[in-house]
């Protein structure tokens, strides 16, 4: 069970007790899903993009049953933009290493044993950067989005 | 300089990301950042009109299985109209850009636009050449709706909805063509053409790329969203969108898929050329009518391009001759060189005009150059070349596509090229008697010269314009032959699939 902070019991922010208690069963289960999809995205079907949604729908997840202060102190928009453009920095710092074997984006490191967790060269690397990106820029956009459908229904209250 | 090649997309990448970064920790990194990035990418492409054709391999993989980088004339002279350009937009913008708020977000966005317009250039990867379409597409939408006025956004969202039906188009058509031939490999994909021939399958997908690429270079059955997009847009952005997107996008594209790919063919031909005649008529008459500096420029936009389609058009046909179609396509070439550096500066002035006087309405302007000598100066040489009065660069792009078009036999295509080259001299003498000349409003009379970062791209551009107008038979031999043999030969870039 997922350790929440007391003031999330706070009855006027967020659903009811119910999805609040499933939520922190289930929180968990989905992140460590998340990385288990991104850190054999070169194995199994998945890989930095699926594994990053599914990380993205857990902090989304937290936003729908415990409201969105909470979710903005686990990450905030500036650490999310620090950390979407640091996973996107690091993707194509990847591919610049390749230019010491010669080529842009040349899988320079040793494939190793093929169907290991410690294989398939930059692949994995590749995945986890992009896991970063895809995770903040998802949350990113989710709270900019349910931040302009909080103005624009206060907008329209009032023109009521 | 073969083994950097990817670099033209890397760097903007990398400097939207650094910059963003940065922006954290300084006010004024973002903007060393992007200029630092494009000023380097300026020289880059420079450099790179040394070099003869080659393939590059990203990560090593073997064609046709892997992403291949494709470089030959025509790459040559868009990286540098992309680039150069650019590097001036972004001196253009540390200035006025301090009107807006969110600047590192703005350089963030015109570098990915680069970098995007950049990607479509050097790949030769049909579904690279889609995702690269996408992201100078989708920055663009933002940009143009960057100032978040009820105008602005408006014309932001019929741009992505129309843009939208463009990339579904092109993105379909590569689907086909990837079903017919069972590759993405742009010469891979020609080589499997050469054996298919033209069947109706091809047919459709030639259709799809006219309506996609076309909707992309704003030709007029498909041009409704550049009116509005263009003028909504900060004036570096429209200066960028007129001067370089639509021409990186859409002729680019449609002369890589239609000369090198799917092969020179006779109703491609036509059709493009009666798209091209459109497009010069129908947007210079509605150019006339404009009130709005920016506006009147966007249509003008469309009526130039048409002048760009046309010759590609007679250059496509298999049956003119070699010489005619080889003069048509350095006049189209030329001409989109040219256009790309008149407008650009054009935009770039009817940014600072509006700098410091508030307006774009030419109805509240005039007189103007008593007060700012730089701007007025540059602005009336940008209009001339834009007009083809010699001996700007313009009047012998005009020249040449009329001349091809007459030799070739199309005399009322030419005709209509002459009475076009007319209407565009007498909307620009509107533009200049409402907003250079005249009587000077008492509003205005307290209005200065724009800033320095702001005039010295002007006089750059406007430099350029006499530049390429009077070194013509140099640039002409340097520069466009051979981007001319490189294109009219399909065989040539067949084979740097084989090079490689």
């Amino acid at each position: 069970m997922v350790n929440l902070p007391d003031e999330v019991g706070d009855p006027t922010k967020g659903m009811t007790s119910i999805v609040k208690t499933i939520v922190r069963f289930v929180l968990g289960i989905v992140i460590m899903f998340g990385a288990y999809i991104v850190l054999y995205g070169h194995l199994t079907p998945g890989g930095g993009f699926a594994g990053g949604v599914i990380l993205a729908c857990g902090y989304i997840t937290l936003t729908l049953a415990f409201g969105r202060e909470l979710a903005l102190r686990k990450m905030g928009d500036t650490a999310a933009s620090i950390l979407d453009n640091s996973g996107a920095l690091a993707f194509l710092v990847i591919g610049f290493l390749g230019f010491t074997g010669g080529y842009f984006f040349l899988n320079f490191i040793d494939h190793g044993q093929t169907f290991r967790l410690f294989s398939a060269g930059i692949i994995p690397l590749c995945n986890i950067a992009i896991a970063f990106k895809v995770t903040s820029s998802l949350f990113a956009i989710f709270m900019a989005l349910s931040i302009f459908g909080r103005f624009m229904s206060r907008l329209v209250e009032e023109e009521e | 300089m073969q083994g950097y090649y990817p670099l033209f997309t890397a760097i903007p990448l990398a400097a939207t990301f650094i910059g963003l970064l940065l922006s954290k920790i300084g006010k004024r990194m973002a903007d060393v950042v992007a200029f630092l990035a494009t000023a380097i990418l300026a020289v880059m492409s420079v450099l790179m009109l040394f070099e003869s054709p080659f393939m590059y391999k990203v990560g090593g993989w073997l064609p046709p299985w892997g992403i291949m980088l494709a470089f030959d004339g025509l790459s040559a002279v868009l990286l540098v109209v992309i680039n150069v350009i650019s590097f001036l937009a972004i001196i253009f913008s540390l200035k006025y850009m301090t009107t807006y708020t969110a600047k590192p977000k703005y350089y963030g966005l015109f570098l990915l636009m680069i970098a995007g317009m950049n990607g479509v250039v050097i790949t030769g990867d049909l579904f690279n050449l889609y995702v690269f379409l996408e992201i100078a597409s989708i920055a663009s939408y933002a940009l143009v709706g960057f100032g978040c006025e009820r105008e602005e956004l408006e014309a932001s969202f019929k741009y992505l909805i129309l843009g939208g039906i463009a990339s579904t188009a092109v993105l379909f058509g590569i689907a086909f063509l990837y079903s017919i031939t069972g590759s993405l490999n742009m010469p891979d994909v020609a080589q499997q053409l050469e054996l298919v021939g033209i069947t109706r399958a091809v047919a459709f997908v030639i259709a799809l790329f006219i309506m996609g690429f076309g909707l992309k270079a704003s030709a007029v059955p498909f041009h409704a969203w550049l009116p509005d997009a263009h003028p909504s847009a900060p004036a570096p952005i429209s200066a960028m969108l007129s001067g370089v997107l639509i021409k990186a996008l859409g002729v680019y594209a449609i002369m890589r898929m239609m000369f090198h790919v799917i092969g020179r063919n006779e109703l491609v031909a036509s059709i493009m050329m009666f798209l091209g005649a459109l497009s010069m008529v129908v947007a210079g008459l509605l150019a006339i009518g404009q009130d709005d500096f920016k506006r009147m420029l966007a249509y003008s936009s469309i009526s130039q391009m048409g002048y760009v389609l046309i010759g590609l058009g007679l250059a496509l046909n298999p049956n003119v001759a070699t010489t005619v179609a080889a003069l048509a396509l350095i006049g189209a070439i030329f001409h989109l060189v040219n256009h790309a550096v008149f407008k650009s500066l054009l935009f770039l002035c009817s940014g600072s005009v509006e700098y410091r006087t508030g307006t774009r309405d030419l109805g509240k302007l005039g007189g103007l150059i008593r007060k700012m000598p730089v701007t007025g100066a540059t602005c009336s040489i940008g209009s001339l070349a834009i007009a083809g009065i010699p001996p700007f660069n313009g009047f012998w792009s005009k020249l040449i596509i009329i001349i091809a078009l007459i030799q070739g036999g199309y005399m009322i295509y030419g005709t209509i090229a002459v009475v076009v080259g007319f209407l565009t001299l007498v909307y620009f003498i509107k533009l200049q008697r409402e907003a250079l000349f005249g009587p000077l409003p008492e509003k205005l009379e307290g209005v200065r010269e724009a800033p320095f970062a702001m005039t010295l791209p002007l006089v750059i551009l406007a430099a350029l314009c006499v530049a390429l107008g009077i070194a013509y038979p140099l640039v002409d031999r340097q520069l466009l032959y051979a981007a001319q043999e490189a294109i009219l030969d399909k065989v040539a870039f067949m084979n740097l699939l084989m090079g490689g």
